[in-house]
């Protein structure tokens, strides 16, 4: 029971650390606290429930999810910077827009038939993993799918558009002496985040077998607060010996400082474990969303960050 | 050659507070030049900067380039052929990126940035040989993130990064101003070093006389939008920091400073 309780919360904070990846693009290094998150994750999974159920292959819907997501991004990154609409102003406009968009898409509620395969029950895994059961076949894919993601992004930043994106939120005018437009930088920075956003709803609604309205309420704090737990921890860990070496011993090469994705990685598992630990204390259900407002304020104060922009790491 | 032509520039236009600063306002910068530009405080010297990079609006006028009107232009396509060196050290670079990858960015300006490696390893030896002629140590200092530079390190790197790619005009706007003496002096140095191998035209509004005559083939004095001095060649050679700060004493009392 227990056991299956931790396998379960470390699934969950690996299908929703795809989430905390778009939160991460956006807040920490865009520094562009985009609220649309909340109308893009239940948009992610509305649009891969209608997709199951109308017989599109499970994997199929993973890329057609993104490309989704990608447009609401689209859509908050023209208001702000073509209409020039305050960041927080753009997001709200999106989320809310993205309600009714995602009522009319699957309905207030949809649940995809038991019948159907998701990616968790699809040939290619049942082939390779068919002997485990449904939960660990669950963390195995999410795992590898977090896995790609994040190497994918690791070597993003480092290309010359990545490195580009990071310069903007750092230091909007340089890209502009680099005789590139901003806004469009910061576009194709939203688009990013919102389809990694709109990932994270296709996993989950492939997870439960269902999509929810509402399900996409307080998925920008659980971001926000994965990533700022995760860059906390990232710090401290840079400032410790085990990765700036001790008495001039120098570390070794892959204990220094870790990619920001690792970080983020580690923030949603661990702030999963927190909420599900006081789900597991009894409180009701109907509270989660209180917990996970609760947590987050706490994770504000101990970090000492109260909101404000996130260094580019 | 730049030039700016009948620029008109309203601040605050239709408020009880509008300003006209300039008013039919004309200036031509020969090419290959370094224009020194001073003034007092609210002169327009850091406003005409702006009018030419594209970052303020003008109500009327035209700015041309080599006859060329880029009135219309974004301020981002103007620095194709432009660099710009700001006051405020941390605003030529990003704090939170790495010398390197930095220095990869200008680097590649005016070249697409797609998905290829951001910074190219071939290139380090050469960007650690820019950053000896420096003189200020900073060729062992690649990895380190910007914002843990000092401000005349960051400036210095600044200057190094607007220049790096051609360009056609320098726009230096107070540049030293931010720094202590002696660091003011070696980024002084620098800058004339650059223009002169580079051959750019240069515009720099300088608080400091003394940069201002001994940098400057041609001299300008600003004063409430308009030109009140304007000394360049065998008459520029002539002219003596004293003149500059007589001049300037003048304009002063005129306006009750």
């Amino acid at each position: 029971m227990f056991s299956e309780l931790v396998i379960s919360t470390l699934m969950q904070g690996l299908i929703y650390t795809l989430v905390s990846f778009g939160v991460y693009i956006t807040y920490s290094i865009l520094d562009f606290p985009d609220l649309g998150v909340d109308g893009t994750f239940p948009l992610g999974a509305a649009v891969t429930a209608v997709a199951l159920t109308a017989g599109v292959n499970a994997w199929a819907t993973l890329p057609l999810a993104m490309a989704i997501g990608a447009l609401a991004g689209l859509m908050t990154g023209l208001i702000h910077v073509r209409l020039k609409v305050r960041n927080l102003l753009a997001g709200i406009i999106t989320m809310t827009a993205l309600y009714s968009i995602n009522l009319q898409i699957g309905g207030s509620n949809l649940n995809v038939d038991r019948s159907t395969d998701t990616i968790f029950t699809s040939p290619i895994v049942m082939s390779l993993f068919g002997e485990q059961t449904l939960m660990v076949r669950k963390v195995i894919v999410s795992a590898v799918i977090v896995v790609v993601v994040k190497l994918a992004l690791d070597l993003y930043f480092k290309t010359k558009s990545g490195l580009l994106l990071r310069a903007v939120g750092d230091n909007a005018g340089l890209v502009t002496s680099l005789a590139k437009d901003r806004g469009s930088v910061k576009i194709l920075g939203l688009m990013i985040s919102n389809a990694l956003v709109a990932l994270g709803g296709c996993i989950v609604c492939h997870e439960q077998r269902s999509y929810n309205a509402t399900m996409g309420t307080g998925q920008l704090v659980f971001g926000l607060a994965a990533v700022i737990i995760g860059v906390s921890i990232m710090n401290f860990y840079a400032a410790s010996p085990v990765s700036r070496g001790f008495r001039g011993v120098k570390p070794l090469k892959w204990l220094a400082l870790p990619a920001g994705t690792t970080a983020v990685i580690l923030g949603s598992v661990l702030y999963k474990m927190c909420i599900q630990l006081a789900m597991s204390m009894g409180v009701p259900a109907n509270m989660m969303k209180f917990i996970t407002a609760a947590l987050f304020l706490l994770v504000l104060v101990v970090s000492g960050r109260k909101g404000e922009a996130i260094i580019n790491a | 050659m730049l030039e700016v032509r009948n620029i008109t520039k309203i601040y605050n236009q239709g408020t009880v507070t509008e300003h006209t600063l300039f008013k039919d306002f004309s200036l031509t910068v020969e090419e290959g030049q370094f224009v020194s530009i001073v003034g007092s405080n609210g002169s327009g010297k850091t406003s005409l900067l702006n009018i030419i990079c594209g970052s303020i609006p003008v109500e009327s006028g035209e700015v041309l380039v080599d006859g060329t009107p880029i009135t219309k232009l974004k301020e981002y396509q103007r620095y194709a052929s432009m660099g710009r060196v700001y006051q405020d050290p941390a605003a030529g670079t990003c704090p939170g990126l790495t010398m390197l990858e930095n220095l990869s960015l200008a680097d590649n300006k005016g070249k697409p940035f797609g998905l290829s490696r951001g910074v190219n390893r071939k290139r380090i030896s050469d960007y650690r040989d820019q950053l000896h002629a420096l003189g200020l140590g900073l060729e062992d200092k690649l990895d380190v993130k910007m914002g843990a530079l000092s401000g005349g390190q960051r400036q210095a790197v600044a200057l190094l990064m607007a220049t790096m790619t051609p360009l056609k005009f320098l726009i230096l706007d107070e540049h030293t101003a931010a720094l202590d003496p002696k660091t003011a002096e070696v980024i002084m140095e620098l800058t004339g070093k650059v223009v002169r191998e580079k051959k750019l035209t240069a515009m720099m509004v300088t608080h400091n006389l003394r940069y201002a005559v001994e940098y400057g083939d041609r001299i300008l004095m600003m004063n409430q939008g308009h030109v009140v001095l304007d000394r360049a060649g065998a008459e520029k050679k002539a002219t003596g920091i004293d003149d500059v700060l007589g001049m300037f004493n003048r304009i002063s009392i005129e306006c009750g400073n």
